[in-house]
């Protein structure tokens, strides 16, 4: 294990670390715990200057409410919400059987189509902007939520793909190859041999496409204008317009926009950082 | 081949044409979802970003449902090469590109920091990797506040420091300060690098996740034996560790040059390219040109978004490149 680990330091280096650790935390983290504790605290306190010191007055609830009252807050957490969970399914669906063609069949085209959802996936949104953006007004679905999570689902399908391909590649080739001279046809090798066995890495897109497409915010202002299709991302924005200088209700919705992406995380850590942390270990 | 040769005896089953190429026909009944999404949303519209590049178009279309778009050829380029605010947006690129670098080492020096075993290390990691989930829209909210000269941190600090605060009869309060407040935001020379500091914080967390998940796969044995060798420090680490956390640095520089490349929310966010666009980047400026409120300009908008796409690809091809020696060793 590198670096040595700190017991083997002696006592006193293993209590100083842990006594430093919590003081580290608090720096790295210090921008975000201003953030909550200015949106709990009142309107005087703003008003009056005090924003590091300690609340004159605890206004959590109202500052929320109020958020969800004089804005369109809740609309734009329900629009995030049917962006987000329709993008991840289509774009999971597609990749599990997209990458599953990729990794078990020898045909020519397999690595070329294969570095082609690669490469699509590392590209600037903006070589797609105008044309994306001129489909969706011709058919209708300019600032709608459809519009949204079609694009989404594509654009992710080449991550999930990519994800998906190496995944099923590094399953042993044996299961598919006797099913075969068992003579089960192919879509039912892919239904009960594949399938059950990529659940892990189902569970790994779905939380990292979770927190990419709810955290979106540049197709958001491509592809809408109004508040009825807008997420929260885009959503927040315009609240720091609607509230100036009322911080602690800013505070209050941004931290509401960073609420389900990081409550996904907490919950499903392992198939997160598994996803993330895709082909840095071989 | 005739038909009176074919059926009286009883042959055995003859296959079908579709069972005899199953084998070549099945992966694209499995591929053709995601290759027709993928197509028309992503791989279509690169080619028409490139062609659309060539024409000045505003977006509309005649009554007849054809494109007012008309031809220019390389003009909207020869536009570029005058356009003071694009080489604005490229001379802002390349300080993102190099200052977001330091996310690599600096996600390396916190996952040297945190790779121990005593009690709550997870809590830790998971909480020192929480910025990355965020919205980059939240972090931007956030800094932006925190650079504000009056009511931000910065402010704060500053009042601290350099203002004397004075109640005059009436009772009012003032602050008289020796030197004022920097307002970084609002600063053409310093926004710019406000905002790749804001951008920092979530990259650093990216790049310390890659690094810890690598740490946790070195070999331990070749630690023991460069131990035993007499190696400790910086020589450990730079000729036994980092050679072995190598996939790891691959994959921090390509996440991180493609999140210099891409930075688009922060700046929107922040800046939206002020002040007199001294923050804008390839990304903004393209979508800032192209969705103006002066009206569309679709056909020097996607000139502008080529050239990103182009500088992008050079970093695609290289990828692409090292994943292809390595698919050759796994054949």
């Amino acid at each position: 294990m590198f670096p040595r680990p700190i017991e083997k330091s002696g006592p006193v280096a293993k209590t100083a670390y842990q006594a430093f650790l919590p003081v580290a935390l608090f720096l790295w983290l210090l921008p975000l715990l201003a953030i909550f504790v200015t949106s709990i605290r009142g309107a005087a306190d703003i008003n009056s200057g005090n924003i590091f010191g300690w609340p004159s007055e605890f206004a959590m609830i109202e500052n929320y409410q109020a958020v969800f009252t004089q804005s369109a807050a809740a609309q734009y957490m329900l629009n995030s919400v049917l962006i987000t969970v329709p993008s991840v399914l289509i774009s999971v669906t597609l990749a599990c059987l997209g990458g599953y063609a990729l990794a078990i069949y020898k045909f020519r085209v397999a690595v070329p189509l294969f570095f082609l959802f690669v490469a699509g996936n590392f590209i600037p949104f903006q070589i797609l902007m105008v044309p994306v953006r001129d489909m969706s007004v011709q058919s209708g679905l300019y600032d709608t939520i459809a519009g949204q999570f079609l694009f989404h689902a594509a654009f992710q399908t080449g991550f999930c793909t990519l994800f998906m391909r190496n995944f099923i590649r590094a399953l042993p080739f044996d299961l598919i190859e006797s099913a075969r001279i068992e003579g089960v046809a192919e879509w039912r090798i892919f239904w009960y041999v594949v399938l059950p066995l990529v659940r892990p890495a189902i569970a790994a897109l779905a939380v990292l496409i979770f927190t990419f497409v709810w955290n979106d915010f540049f197709w958001a202002n491509v592809l809408t204008q109004g508040e009825s299709a807008k997420p929260i991302t885009a959503g927040v924005r315009s609240l720091n317009g609607q509230f100036v200088n009322n911080w602690h209700l800013v505070s209050a919705a941004s931290l509401m926009a960073a609420i389900p992406p990081v409550a996904m995380f907490f919950l499903m850590q392992k198939h997160f950082i598994a996803g993330l942390t895709l082909g840095a270990v071989k | 081949m005739s038909h009176a040769a074919l059926p009286d005896t009883d042959p055995p089953k003859p296959d079908s044409w579709l069972t005899r190429n199953k084998l070549s026909i099945a992966p694209w009944f499995f591929l053709a979802p995601a290759l027709a999404f993928f197509s028309i949303y992503v791989v279509i519209p690169i080619f028409e970003s490139l062609w659309l590049s060539l024409y000045e178009w505003n977006g509309l279309y005649k009554a007849d449902g054809t494109s007012t778009a008309t031809w220019v050829g390389f003009n909207n380029y020869v536009k570029l090469w005058e356009d003071p605010n694009f080489w604005t947006s490229l001379k802002n690129n390349l300080a993102w590109l190099i200052l977001y670098m330091l996310a690599v080492p600096a996600g390396l020096f916190i996952a040297l920091f945190l790779n121990q075993t005593v009690a709550g290390m997870r809590f830790y990691k998971s909480m020192f990797f929480f910025p990355f989930v965020i919205s980059q829209v939240v972090v931007g909210l956030i800094f932006g506040w925190f650079y504000n000269p009056d009511f931000g941190v910065i402010g704060s600090v500053w009042k601290a420091l350099f203002c004397e605060e004075t109640t005059n009869i009436l009772g009012n309060v003032t602050f008289t300060c020796s030197r004022t407040a920097p307002d970084i935001l609002s600063s053409p020379e310093w926004a710019t690098y406000g905002i790749i500091f804001a951008g920092l914080w979530p990259q650093i967390a990216y790049c310390m996740i890659l690094y810890l998940t690598g740490l946790n796969n070195v070999a331990a044995d070749q630690i023991e034996a460069a131990r035993l060798d007499g190696a400790k420090g910086w020589k450990m680490l730079w000729y036994v560790v980092l050679p072995q956390l190598r996939p790891a640095t691959f994959i921090a520089v390509v996440v991180t040059v493609i999140g210099a490349l891409r930075s688009f929310d922060m700046i929107a966010i922040m800046t939206q390219g002020g002040p007199f666009g001294s923050t804008n980047v390839l990304a903004y400026y393209m979508y800032e040109v192209a969705i103006s409120e002066y009206g569309e300009r679709y056909g020097y908008g996607s000139a502008v978004a080529t050239v990103l796409f182009m500088i992008m690809l050079v970093y695609i091809s290289y990828f692409l490149w090292r994943m292809y020696q390595d698919e050759k060793v796994s054949r």
